[in-house]
């Protein structure tokens, strides 16, 4: 059999190049490999950074001192019991949406794919609020009961798209319908409470990461325990279904049953970072897209993704926090804010390569 | 290669007979309306078969059925002996490669990757790029002579490379068994015979079983060996090109009247169709001379 | 057109008519305080029974019926145009960021230039669309092919992001602005100065007149670019003509009543499927007039019923009609009624 000489090394930055230790055998990708070092490198600065700032301003050293429990007790409180909590679910909720947006776009092949589409966000937000208006807890805290609205929510789309079968159009359709109804009993609560109500319904619903607590973090983290590795388990069948379902089909992946898997963790990931932080704007859509670029994948690499997700939230809470002097934004403003240039050089961009529009 | 008797027996360099494929009184239906119809097919293994037929016959859909992307109302669709739904899916994909009507890549696919898709059926996930994965896409670069391309993206390709490059991960595949639907739509006719002749290639030299549905029906004689002639869902006529293709079945099947008369160039039949303007007894040019 | 084609399209405009007086007339009629239809019906001739009633009528209801009736069928209309002119069926005239601009005016008005009297808001929000919207459509023809669907509805979502966060950020640091913002940001036809609707009325006009104008042209482009082109139409001119009068007609209703854009994204599709039953097809020149008779029906009997669902109070009619309008999507979803994507 005929092998001819290696593709020439110009491209080596996409380049995969083969890697035997028998019997296991990859393929690595530098691009890849260090887009992800690089931006899982950032996250942890960002990180670390996040744990000194605030009212009390903590220098880095007395940080490490306060995450094993010694020095200042008021520091230790400060940092375990605040900032750490804070800092955690910023970088799991970055995580988690980073990766469900990847998931969506790959399942839809479509860049402009977010899981908000399909309505859980709105769900979760009208279930929180109906809770801070109408008092309607039932002993349960807000991140749960915004975690059974966004499944729920996520349940009547499915069982109202099904009809032998759910096509993901005809989920995309419905799911606008159920937003469209969600947000306006949203807006119907918030303009029926009195003011205090209505500021703390609207602080929750643009993506929060004030007041976090170790509840959270725990929800969150086992939430990514579990979602996480099946869905980066089945990265190599996500990369066939780029393909198109039939080509992808012939190519042995079981599409029925990884469209539904990913359909599941999609919506799982999304459901618990909207409880733990609120809707926190466009990281879904935008990371992925980010990531994608960065890498130079075909398609938004998922953990990469992940891990972009959690670069952009825990920067967009530093500047949230430190943009105005005196005043602690919501993280989701400054996202929903950053958002838009990254959409907007995604247009300019997609449009100078000729394949938009 | 075109001088050489077309109908001679072929002798592929692997002998070993590929896997037999066979559908038995067959029911497709889309959306509630049924397609296709008590059919019964033996796909002839190690050569190329044609279905052809005119539009919204079923022949796609047949293909899709045998390549288990429909499943069947009725009847079975058997690999081996064994109906298709009972295969596990990754022995199917090492078994049977599909390339289907007009596919997509997504931006930024270069060929090599693309090309390294198709060996996906052979790898696990502790072993993602063996030896013989490697040496599969060289092979299969080779072979549809897309090495100097194979760092360019796919999208970026000219219509025949870029069909050249989905058949090339169809090879990497590795399977007997070769479906192809329509893989000469849109492309030009110089590329649709650059297609068509590396078709030919992979089953003189590999063995390989081709089955593609084709809508010329000259290509068809030309380069199938058993061409399948479907009219509403229903096989009209199948065997040689030239026992097929007649003009009582072109008529029948295509609505077209028309005259066979050997390939000048093949000897299989081409067919020349008979219309309102060019028919026997008459021509344009002889109205245009009348009429001056 | 044939014969029974012809009666069939009498008998539903026949019907649309009808249901929109009955609506306008219990729209006068009923609410907190009930008044009997007789006694609408002296007082709109002239012979009051009370002064009372008198006032309510002809200082309440009527301009508030005159609101939905006008800013209803405003925004069913460039519902119908907005979505011909992206091709796309999910297209609802919010993308083009008229809301978000809109909102935005209105909370910067409140929270940081201290504007403190209801009137002059709406020409605060009406410009905040007008601007938002000139921004999206000058981004999303950055690059060649100048302003595609994908394009707009691309920059559409990154200015209305943005003006969100920036929305949100006045909101939730200015108690004023987030009061005055969720008002009006469940979209209402109450406690609307009645004097707002002579004011956009001119807009409203001229962007209706540029809507019903393009029909013709709209028709020729659903068959594709290329196939417009060679029939004759000027692309990018149908397409500036066509975005200005969505942004007009929105901008101006949503000023004033608030973001019921949902509205634009529903009304049209059920036109389609009266149109298609009638043996219309799909004609812009019936769709738009259609869109814009239906839409008032929509938003009429959603502010009726949130008037008498929980009297005293009042339901906000923008709640209503998701809640109206959204079931009768998604059931149009599930019978395959609605255009592929």
């Amino acid at each position: 059999m005929s092998v001819s000489a290696p593709p020439s090394p110009a491209a080596l930055g996409n380049r995969p190049f083969r890697l035997t230790v028998p019997p296991v055998s990859g393929v690595l990708r530098p691009r890849l490999l260090l887009t992800g070092v690089g931006v899982a490198v950032g996250a942890f600065l960002l990180f670390c950074w996040g744990l000194t700032i605030g009212d009390y301003p903590v220098a880095f050293t007395d940080v490490i001192r306060a995450l094993w429990g010694s020095g200042d007790a008021g520091t230790v409180i400060v940092v375990q019991d605040l900032r750490l909590p804070r800092a955690l679910v910023g970088l799991l909720v970055g995580v988690a949406f980073g990766v469900s947006g990847a998931v969506f776009q790959t399942m839809t092949r479509n860049p402009l794919a977010s899981p908000d589409m399909i309505g859980l966000t709105e769900g979760a937000g009208t279930a929180v609020v109906a809770a801070v208006v109408l008092g309607w807890t039932g002993g349960l805290g807000l991140s749960t009961l915004g975690l059974l609205g966004a499944l729920v929510t996520a349940l009547l789309v499915y069982a109202l798209a099904w009809k032998g079968g759910a096509t993901g159009y005809r989920i995309i359709l419905v799911g606008i319908g159920v937003s469209w109804i969600c947000s306006s009993a949203t807006n119907f609560l918030v303009a029926r409470g009195n003011r205090f109500e209505a500021e703390a319904a609207l602080g929750w619903l643009v993506g929060n990461l004030n007041g976090r607590t170790w509840g959270q973090v725990d929800s969150l983290a086992i939430a990514l325990a579990v979602l996480l590795p099946v869905t980066l388990g089945m990265g190599r069948w996500m990369r066939t279904l780029m393909l198109g379902d039939d080509v992808a089909a012939g190519l042995g992946t079981p599409v029925q049953v990884v469209r539904l898997a990913l359909l599941l963790a999609g919506v799982g990931l999304v459901a618990f970072g909207t409880a733990a932080a609120g809707p926190v704007a466009f990281v879904a859509l935008a990371c992925p897209q980010i990531a994608q670029r960065l890498a130079g994948t075909s398609s938004p690499p998922p953990l990469v993704s992940g891990l972009t997700g959690a670069f952009v939230v825990l920067g967009s809470d530093l500047l949230a926090r430190e943009a105005i002097p005196g005043t602690e934004l919501p993280v989701g403003i400054v996202t929903g804010a950053l958002g838009a240039p990254v959409l907007l050089w995604l247009l300019i961009r997609v449009n100078r390569a000729g394949s938009g529009g | 290669m075109s001088t050489t008797d077309p109908r001679a027996p072929r002798t592929p360099e692997s002998p070993v007979p590929g896997p037999e494929l066979r559908a038995r009184n067959l029911q497709l239906a889309y959306d509630g309306r049924v397609v296709v119809e008590n059919l019964d097919l033996s796909v002839p293994t190690g050569r190329i078969t044609a279905i052809v037929g005119a539009n919204a016959c079923g022949k796609s859909t047949l293909l899709r059925a045998l390549a288990r992307l429909l499943a069947p109302r009725q009847g079975v669709v058997e690999l081996d002996g064994v109906a298709l739904r009972s295969v596990p899916t990754r022995e199917l994909a090492r078994k049977l490669g599909i390339l289907p009507q007009t596919p997509v890549a997504p931006e930024g696919l270069t060929v090599l990757d693309l090309v390294g898709r198709g060996r996906s059926p052979h790898q696990t996930w502790w072993r993602q790029w063996s030896t013989a994965d490697e040496e599969a896409v060289h092979a299969a670069l080779d072979a549809t002579n897309l090495t100097e391309l194979a760092e360019r993206p796919v999208d970026e390709l000219s219509g025949g490379q870029r069909q050249r490059a989905w058949i090339a991960m169809a090879v990497a595949q590795g399977t007997p068994v070769l479906l192809l639907d329509e893989p000469t739509t849109y492309l030009d006719l110089a590329h649709q015979i650059d297609v068509l002749d590396l078709i030919t290639d992979l089953n003189r030299h590999e063995g390989r079983t081709v089955v593609m549905v084709l809508h010329d029906l000259n290509q068809a004689c030309r380069y199938a060996d058993h061409v399948i002639a479907m009219k509403a869902g229903r096989i009209v006529a199948e065997g040689a090109p030239a026992d097929v293709v007649t003009e009582a079945t072109v008529e029948d099947v295509f609505d077209l009247r028309c005259r066979i008369t050997p390939d000048p160039v093949s000897g299989t039949p081409l067919v020349i169709p008979l219309g309102r303007h060019h028919h026997d007894g008459n021509s344009r040019t002889e109205d245009a001379v009348t009429t001056r | 057109m044939a014969s029974g084609r012809r009666l069939r399209t009498t008998v539903l405009v026949t019907l649309v008519v009808a249901l929109l007086v009955l609506l306008s007339l219990l729209s006068v009629a009923l609410g907190a305080l009930s008044v009997p239809l007789d006694q609408v019906v002296r007082s709109v001739l002239g012979h009051p029974p009370s002064r009372l009633i008198d006032n309510v009528i002809w200082s309440v209801r009527v301009p508030r019926t005159l609101l939905g009736l006008t800013t209803g069928a405003a925004l069913g209309l460039s519902g119908a145009l907005m979505q011909a002119l992206t091709r796309n069926p999910l297209a609802d005239p919010g993308i083009l960021g008229v809301s978000a601009g809109a909102s935005f005016a209105i909370v910067l008005a409140v929270g940081v230039l201290g504007a403190t009297s209801l009137y002059g808001y709406v020409w605060f929000a009406f410009g905040g669309a007008l601007v938002a919207s000139v921004v999206v459509f000058f981004l999303g023809r950055l690059g060649r092919s100048g302003a595609t669907p994908v394009k707009l509805a691309l920059a559409g979502v990154a200015v209305t992001s943005l003006l969100q966060s920036f929305t949100s950020a006045i909101v939730l640091t200015d108690q004023d602005a987030l009061d005055r913002y969720r008002f009006w940001s469940a979209g209402t036809l109450a406690d609307q100065d009645s004097g707002d609707l002579v004011r956009i009325l001119p807009f409203l006009a001229v962007g209706a007149v540029l809507a019903l104008s393009c029909a013709p042209a709209l028709n020729s482009m659903a068959l594709g670019d290329d196939v417009a082109a060679s029939l004759g139409r000027r692309l990018g001119l149908v397409r500036l003509q066509g975005v200005t009068a969505v942004v007009l007609l929105t901008g101006a209703s949503v000023a004033v009543i608030g973001p019921v854009v949902f509205l634009g994204l529903v009304v049209p599709h059920i036109a389609r499927v009266l149109a298609q039953w009638v043996g219309i097809g799909p004609d812009y020149r019936w769709l738009l007039p259609l869109s814009a008779a239906l839409a008032p029906v929509l938003l009429l009997s959603a502010d009726i019923l949130g008037r008498m669902v929980d009297r005293p109070t009042e339901i906000q009619a923008g709640v209503l009609v998701a809640f109206l309008g959204g079931p009768f999507f998604i059931v149009l979803v599930r019978r395959r009624k609605l255009a592929e994507v």
